[in-house]
């Protein structure tokens, strides 16, 4: 109990006095994060339209590929990342191991299933609705596919966030490809698994703190920015 | 549809911000393959910004496993290996991965344990003081992780003759895990723990544990630096890498490394010279 | 119930001379020659023959069920059928524009405007005309003053008059019509109901399904009645109801009269 209170008030300290190297670390997550969210919805968002309208041989086989995948555990992601741009492996002459942009290749690719998956089925449930209205206006199945992600965008809100919370919550990815060096690419989960091994518990749960009030700011900007618009979906005349 | 033209240029305006691609002029670099305990021990941050000094060369720490580093600079992954595994190290320049290996410093490892002592084993005989835990029910906890300091824990058990193989202490219990989480079990099972100075110098947790074994040759810690052989791994830099290796075994890197102190106490002892 | 085997009692709407049925073929748009819909197991529609001309006002009626939905989407080309299905080209060669309204339109979560600029952008409508027939159409309908709303935000009625400006908008030859007031209140049927009745004014032929008898007297020049997936009677509407039918056909009137 005592290693909480502590906690609280370490975290606290840690906001207040403003530390430089906690801004540094914090800042890095949310950059790392939210690029790997926006690549993941670019490429996921597609994906998860043209899953839900494809019909090609072994689409089903596409489909559970996908939906397995989005268990895949963040630690595996990152071997697979690493063996793929370590020096030895086939992209190593990019040389962008244990720097940030390899981080953000390993939580694109641990997003992209998770985006992937619930975004057909956002569209697919949407379809189920006006899939053959739009036809009748012209619309092609991927065309329709794409309008009811516009249609649903408070839908694909939520899995964005959803994404941004797998991304930054997840410790394995960002270790093994990074490479956690100090001033570089520590972000604040792999400076919470290093103050843990060190056995420094109290400023590992304060760091945990302002993880979670870090996310808990960005998605109160998020349900701000829906407040606003869902507001005028009330008014039914 | 101006709306969805709209909202994709916003995100990529946004994902070009949260700058994905830096490019700015990238000052000297080397990545270093180092170990967990070292890191953790505090010396990089007092050792590296005097060598940034000297040479304006950026040093990248990436502090993992012995094994696990190694195998990093095995892969050319990394410029310049320091850890402190010296059979392994010779074993990587005999494999070629390296040109030579020097000995930088040393520091120790300790036999911690409750301050009640069950088991008798305080004293300066670390071969002694494990034959004795053996024979008792003491609780004793090994890390389990391959590491370097693991590797020198089993090196121990076998000077004092006892194949842990056959016949473990009844007490015996392995973590998989590192340093720190090891003193912290230790600790709160108020348990025998074989650990490096350093760690323990700046472990906060310590309970009712205190030193019981310490001072014994057999339980110096050799560091070596290795530079990764450009001729297997044509991108290491291994200019830059070498004047790291060069800088830490001159008296300038030596002397830099005698002054870290935890409390007063000195942790490394250099040795380059040897 | 359907063990009718008399053939279907059909009549051009112009005379029956050569003239006549060359005036009759010029102005013919659409043609089904005996087609059938099967959906699984189901026979949905059978043995279809349909002429559809220029200016007709064509009204479906006939029990839930019958093919009156599957019918106007093979008029509009959108389920898979067996059998023959000619588009005739009008005047310039071109093909006629199809546009189609439903019992409950889908609209997007989107503004009013948005939803008519959609179905312009997904016809291929250049830009700079979209803008320009996107507002025409909302005046049409009375919805020019709720444009930038959005359109769930609107009433049953309204949001039915905003499905027609949707299409009125895309210049149709033809317009199908699925039950297209069956939930609205009576106020919004009969403004919508107006709007067919101008739109069918402007020269689009229409072809519209409806429960409702008073409703295809009012608005039809032309009634045909379906039966489980069979056109059994197409008739001018003085015809169909002041005529003879066969006895399932006018068992149904008997019992949709009832409730009109």
């Amino acid at each position: 109990m005592n290693s909480i209170t502590d906690s609280v008030l370490l975290a606290a300290q840690l906001i207040s006095r403003a530390d430089p190297e906690l801004w540094r670390i914090v800042g890095l997550s949310l950059r790392v994060s939210t690029t790997a969210c926006a690549i993941g919805a670019g490429i996921g968002l597609c994906l998860g339209a043209w899953l839900a309208v494809a019909r090609f041989p072994g689409h089903g086989v596409a489909i559970w590929l996908v939906n397995s995948l989005l268990s895949l555990p963040s630690v595996v992601v990152g071997l697979l990342v690493y063996l793929l741009l370590s020096r030895s492996g086939p992209l190593g002459e990019l040389g962008v191991l244990f720097t940030p942009t390899a981080m953000v290749v390993a939580q694109s690719i641990l997003v992209v299933p998770l985006i992937a998956a619930l975004s057909r089925r956002l569209v697919l449930n949407g379809l189920r609705d006006g899939g053959d209205q739009l036809r009748s206006l012209g619309a092609g199945p991927f065309q329709s596919a794409l309008l009811m992600l516009v249609h649903e965008r408070f839908g694909v809100l939520t899995v964005l966030l959803t994404a941004f919370g797998r991304a930054v919550a997840e410790v394995g990815a960002v270790m093994i490809v990074g490479g956690n060096i100090e001033g570089f690419t520590r972000v604040m989960t792999t400076a919470i698994a290093l103050e843990t091994s060190k056995g420094d518990l109290p400023l590992a749960l304060a760091l945990g703190l302002v993880l979670l009030g870090v996310v808990g700011v960005v998605n109160l900007v998020v349900i701000a920015m829906q407040g606003r618009t869902s507001l005028e979906r009330e008014v039914y005349v | 549809m101006d709306m969805i033209t709209r909202r994709w240029t916003l995100v990529l305006l946004m994902a070009s911000l949260l700058g994905l691609a830096p490019a700015r002029a990238q000052d000297k670099f080397i990545v270093m393959a180092s170990t967990t305990s070292t890191e953790q021990s505090g010396l990089f941050g007092h050792l590296l910004p005097l060598f940034k000094q000297a040479t304006g060369i950026d040093v990248r720490v990436v502090a993992v496993g012995t094994g696990q580093a190694l195998d990093i600079a095995r892969r050319g992954d990394a410029d310049v290996v320091f850890v402190h595994d010296t059979a392994a190290e010779e074993k990587f320049v005999a494999e070629g991965h390296s040109v030579k290996r020097q000995p930088v410093m040393y520091n120790d490892f300790v036999l911690v344990g409750p301050a009640s002592d069950p088991a008798k084993v305080k004293g300066n005989d670390i071969a002694a003081a494990l034959a004795k835990l053996h024979g008792t029910t003491a609780v004793f906890i090994s890390r389990g992780d391959k590491s370097g300091t693991h590797a020198a824990e089993l090196r121990l058990w076998k000077a004092a003759g006892i194949d842990l193989a056959t016949g473990k202490p009844a007490g015996y219990r392995e973590c998989g895990c590192g340093m720190g989480p090891a003193l912290n079990m230790g600790s709160s099972l108020n348990a025998y723990v074989f650990t490096d100075r350093g760690t323990w110098l700046s472990f906060k947790n310590r309970g009712d544990l205190v030193v019981l074994v310490e001072g014994d040759k057999r339980l110096f810690n050799q560091y070596g630096v290795m530079v990764v052989n450009p001729a297997k791994h044509p991108n290491v830099k291994s200019a830059l890498a070498q004047q790291f290796a060069d800088w830490v075994v001159s008296k300038a890197g030596q002397d830099a490394i005698a002054s870290y102190k935890i409390g007063g106490q000195q942790l490394f002892f250099p040795n380059a010279d040897r | 119930m359907s063990s009718t085997l008399l053939p279907p009692v059909v009549e051009p709407a112009a005379a029956a001379n050569a003239d006549g049925r060359a005036a009759a073929a010029a102005s013919t748009l659409l043609e089904l020659t005996q087609v059938g819909v099967r959906f699984g197991q189901v026979q949905a529609l059978q043995g279809i023959d349909l002429v559809l001309r220029r200016g007709d006002r064509l009204a479906l009626v006939g029990a839930n069920g019958s093919g009156k939905t599957t019918l106007l989407r093979v008029l509009h080309g959108l389920v898979p059928f067996v059998g023959q299905r000619r588009v005739l080209s009008i005047a310039n060669g071109r093909t006629p524009v199809t546009a189609m309204l439903f019992q409950r339109p889908f609209l997007l979560s989107l503004s009013a405007r948005f939803n008519v600029l959609l179905g312009l952008w997904l016809r291929g409508v250049p830009r700079d005309r979209r803008q320009d027939r996107c507002e025409r159409a909302l005046r049409r309908v009375g919805l020019q003053a709720l444009a930038a709303r959005p359109a769930r935000a609107l009433s049953g009625g309204q949001q039915q008059r905003l499905a027609l400006a949707r299409a009125w908008a895309l210049e149709p030859d033809i317009l199908l019509l699925d039950e297209p007031t069956a939930s609205l209140d009576p106020s919004a049927k009969r403004e919508v109901e107006r709007l067919i009745e101008a739109l069918a004014a402007d020269g689009v032929t229409v072809v519209m399904s409806t429960h409702n008898l008073g409703q295809a007297k009012r608005l039809a020049t032309r009634v045909a009645y379906l039966d489980a997936g069979r056109l059994v009677v197409d008739l001018p509407v003085d015809r169909f109801f002041n005529e003879a039918l066969p006895s399932e056909a006018a068992r149904f009137l008997r019992g949709e009269l009832a409730w009109t």
